[in-house]
Formats: structure tokens, C-alpha cells, sequence
């Protein structure tokens, strides 16, 4: 099954409750996908600064001492923000690359969740709400942000396992369905060298999306030849650093809602998910068509 | 006039005080408030109540309904008046997948669109749409009438047993085994009552017939090594 939920802030004056909206969406679909949750935040920006999220099952030994570590590495000042199991690393954008690089070294169990100016992704195993409270994303503002709660079909549940998926800088992409041809797939990706790290289907959708944008297909595109490649049943919601955009594969069986008004786009699995946001009985509420892709950015 | 509020009574209070209705009961009107998109609301309903939803529901809304009238202010999620025998149901909205599949009787009437498979496996029932209806509408259905006073979707009527199909508007494309047929009197009759039952001004002259090649469903000789 598993449930998406995505808001889309057109009022800057809602930034702040970005968290706590989104987080009542999310738990509202726990029913669709208790194994594990996640979110990803597009907000604060860092002028200039790149963030990259990290995730460690340790993180009391992995974190301690790892802003210093990097810095040295990168001669390059880094600071880090830990978060539960996650941390946001701040540092140079043209250091990104190579703090990858160092990480690998530094902590090679540690993994890179998310990279951008804007993004931030938490993710985990557990129940939606005990998900939230770890992160405290009540707390988060932003200017968009996208959240799943998954049931596993494909793959184990993990953490690696769990939505939102990074697909490029300030890209995330959250799947409700299951692919069908996505072994093929990841083998050719691979030899394409595309960077796959799980058995889990919706990341080869992620990773397909990141081959057609760096051979030069903007989002949009990309989006569009997906519904030629992709086997399977899929409703895909993808985050980039200033929009937020939906695709539904042709069939449709995976169920979708949006609403729009004045002062948001949001989108849920089903309408109970909106059922709360501010002016939700005046807004504008459909269901996206099969595939078509929709998008909106700032 | 019976007034449930879903939001603090719960669905399961509220199936059951309308289940347990008998036929004899003076209880006959029945609201329902903060519906919020819930699922299964008024399902199993057996005698001739009418019921009010005042706002919108989730999945399988008036599911199995039997004699009762049901109205939804507001949109439903999928599934409405999946498998119903009898009665009414009115949606004020819009209709997610699936409405009315595989119902046997009554009639279900969406004010607004309904998307993919609308009376997917219908056996009987007859299903007015106001609006638009998306594709693979009518798959597979057996008998009952599907009336779209919009436009219908892709694959229309696919694998089409013995159920009408009326649109007044255009039809994406006709699914396998689906054509369109003559428009006769009879015809015309049928849809006249059905629209002035779900409420719809259009003109019967104004919409066109599909239904079964009956080429797919019936055993031929010729297609022996196929079988």
C-alpha cells in the first residue's frame, strides 16, 4: 500500500507550520504504511551553504567529532546539527563531492540521505508518529515538503528501505506502487553508472530519474519518458529545490488527491489526509489524472 | 432526524445504529456529520433509511446498500456503492475508481466526474453520471445502465457483457468488443426515466449508444486452438 502526503506552501506566512502540517498528514496514513516514514523539508536556506543529510545506526560514535574531522579533510569550515539518528552537515556547495568522498573514509557506515541547498531528509523504521517525535518535525519549517509511510512489498524494511529517496541535488522522489521490471532496470542503470545502493524498487525509480537529468532531461522530462520505462503500478511525488510535482502511471490504481487554494497545492493518498489543513472546505479538490504530470514551483 | 457525529462517536457506532434498524422503525432520517474522508461509512444498510453524509468520504462509502437512500454532500474516495442490491445513492461531488463495481440493482447517481472504472463488473444496477468518467469505465460490465452526460475515457465498455452504455459527449476510445449501437425508442425510454431519476436535464437525443459485439464472450468454433 502506503500513503504520500506533500504540501506545497504558496503563503509564507504557513512556513512555519509546515512541520506540524505535514506531520498530522503523515500520521493520518499510518494506516497505509505503518513499517516506516519519512520526510523530506525544503527549507532554510543557508545562503550559499550546501546541507547534506546523514544518517548513522550509531550515532553517538559516528557524529562525535565528525564536523571537525571533515573540516580538516576539506579545509573547509563544516559544522554539524545532529538530529536523533540523522545530521545535517553544512559546509561549501563545491565541497559537496568531495565530502562525499571523505565521508566514505571518515565514516563508511555512514549514509548520505539527501544533498542540497534546501532539502533535508529524515527517515526510519517505525510507526509515523514515533517517526515524528524522534525528529521533533513538528518543529520544522519550510517552504514545501513531501512525507510517505510505507508498507513494504519489495524490499525489507530498513532504513535504507524507507522514502523519500534522493535523487540529485535537492531532488527527492516518495512512491506508492511496486515495479515490476526494476532488477532489469537497476542492471542497467549500473552499467549507465548510476549509483543504486538497495534491492528497493522505488529506488531504481529514483536512480532512473537521476540518469535521464544528468544526460540533459530537466525534471519534467524525465518524468515523462518514466511512464515509457517503468513498469509496474506507481502515484510518484517528487520534491526539487523550489516545486513539488506528481505523476501517476497510466492504470491509476494507486489512489491520489489534491487540493489547491490560496494558499497551498497539497496532495494525499486519500482526502483524509487533507481533511485538517486550514480552508480545506473551499479549496479546490481532484484527483490527478492518469499520465499526466503536474508540477508546481515558486 | 437522527444527527451521528463520525468525529467523536466513531464509524463502527455508526454502522451499527443504522444496521440495527428494522424495517418497522420511525428512525428513518439519519445526518451524518465529520465525515473527514473516513471509509466504510453507512455500509450493509438493509432497510429504507435516508441518509444524510455532510461532507466527504473515503473509500467504499454505501457499500452493499440495500433499500436505503444515501447522499453524499461532498466527494467520495473509492469504491462508492461498491456491490449495492438496491436503493439510492446520490454523490453531490466527485467519485473516485471503482464506483459502483460490481452492483447488482439500484441506482447510483455522481453530480460531478467519476474517474477510472466506473461500474467496473456492474451486474445490474443502473449508474448516472452527471460529469466525466475515466478510463476502463463499464470493464467487463454484466447488465444495468451506465449513463455519462460528459465524456467517458479510454477503453470504454471494455469486455463488455450485456450492460447499456449511454454518453452525450466524446468517447476517448472504445475498449475491446465495445461499439457503438443504434439508438432505438426503447433506448430512448430507458434513459429518459433514468435521468429524470438522478436529477440531469440533458436530452436523450443528444447521447449515443455503446454496448457488446458479443464476439469476445461467446464460444466460437473458429477460435478453438485459441481456447
Amino acid at each position: 500500500m502506503c500513503g504520500i502526503v506533500g504540501l506545497f506552501l504558496k503563503d509564507k506566512a504557513l512556513e512555519s507550520q509546515l512541520g506540524a502540517l505535514l506531520t498530522e498528514m503523515l500520521v493520518t496514513m499510518t494506516d497505509r504504511g505503518p513499517d516506516s516514514a519519512g520526510i523530506a523539508v525544503y527549507g532554510g536556506e543557508t545562503g550559499g551553504e550546501a546541507k547534506l543529510t546523514v544518517q548513522s545506526d550509531n550515532p553517538a560514535v559516528d557524529f562525535a567529532g565528525l564536523a571537525d574531522a571533515l573540516s580538516a579533510r576539506l579545509e573547509e569550515a563544516v559544522a554539524l546539527e545532529p538530529n536523533d539518528t540523522h545530521a545535517i552537515l553544512k559546509l561549501p556547495v563545491d565541497a559537496v563531492e568531495q565530502a562525499r568522498e571523505e565521508l566514505a573514509r571518515l565514516r563508511p557506515t555512514l549514509r548520505v540521505m539527501s544533498a542540497g541547498e534546501a532539502i533535508e531528509i529524515y527517515k526510519e523504521v517505525g510507526l509515523p508518529q514515533d517517526v515524528a517525535d524522534r525528529f521533533s518535525l513538528t518543529g520544522m519549517s519550510g517552504s514545501h515538503g513531501i512525507g510517505h509511510t510505507r508498507m513494504a512489498t519489495e524490499s525489507a524494511v530498513t532504513t535504507e528501505g524507507a522514502h523519500p529517496f534522493s535523487t540529485g541535488p535537492d531532488q527527492c522522489l516518495v512512491h506508492n506502487g511496486s515495479l515490476s521490471n526494476h532488477n532489469a532496470l537497476r542492471r542497467r542503470l549500473q552499467r549507465e553508472g548510476i549509483r543504486v545502493d538497495s534491492m528497493n524498487d522505488t529506488e531504481v525509480g529514483a536512480a532512473y530519474l537521476t540518469w535521464k537529468m544528468r544526460d540533459g532531461a530537466t525534471l519534467g522530462e524525465a518524468l515523462e519518458s518514466s511512464l515509457d520505462d517503468l513498469d509496474g503500478f506507481f502515484t510518484f511525488v517528487v520534491g526539487t529545490k523550489d516545486g513539488f510535482g506528481v505523476v501517476r502511471d497510466p492504470i491509476a490504481c494507486k489512489p491520489a488527491v489534491m487540493a489547491e487554494t490560496d494558499q497551498y497545492v497539497a496532495f494525499g493518498s486519500e482526502y483524509r489526509a487533507l481533511v485538517n489543513l486550514p480552508g480545506i472546505d473551499n479549496a479546490r479538490v481532484w484527483e490527478p489524472e492518469p499520465a499526466t504530470v503536474y508540477f508546481w514551483s515558486h | 432526524m437522527q444527527t451521528y457525529n463520525l468525529a467523536s462517536d466513531g464509524l463502527r457506532g455508526l454502522n451499527a445504529a443504522l444496521q440495527a434498524q428494522s424495517g418497522e422503525t420511525n428512525q428513518t432520517a439519519w445526518e451524518v456529520v465529520n465525515p473527514k474522508g473516513n471509509h466504510a461509512i453507512a455500509v450493509g444498510l438493509t432497510v429504507a433509511l435516508e441518509v444524510t453524509i455532510k461532507g466527504s468520504t473515503g473509500y467504499y462509502c454505501a457499500g452493499m446498500n440495500q433499500a436505503a437512500t444515501i447522499r453524499v454532500e461532498g466527494s467520495v474516495g473509492p469504491g462508492v456503492a461498491e456491490n449495492m442490491m438496491s436503493g439510492t445513492v446520490i454523490v453531490e461531488g466527485d467519485a473516485s475508481q471503482y464506483a459502483g463495481a460490481t452492483s447488482h440493482g439500484g441506482l447510483l447517481v455522481i453530480k460531478g466526474n467519476a474517474s477510472s472504472r466506473c461500474g467496473i463488473s456492474m451486474k445490474g444496477s443502473d449508474i448516472v453520471v452527471h460529469g466525466n468518467v475515466g478510463h476502463m469505465s463499464a470493464f467487463m460490465a454484466q447488465a444495468g445502465n451506465l449513463v455519462v452526460c460528459g465524456d467517458a475515457g479510454d477503453a470504454l465498455g471494455d469486455s463488455l457483457y450485456e450492460a447499456r452504455i449511454f454518453v452525450r459527449g466524446s468517447v476517448k476510445s472504445l475498449g475491446a468488443d465495445c461499439v457503438e449501437k443504434e439508438m432505438r425508442p426503447e433506448h430512448i425510454a430507458i434513459l429518459s426515466d433514468l435521468l429524470e431519476r438522478a436529477g440531469c436535464d440533458a436530452r436523450p437525443e443528444d447521447f449515443r449508444r455503446y454496448g457488446s459485439a458479443r464476439t469476445l464472450y461467446n464460444f466460437d468454433i473458429d477460435n478453438i486452438a485459441a481456447y
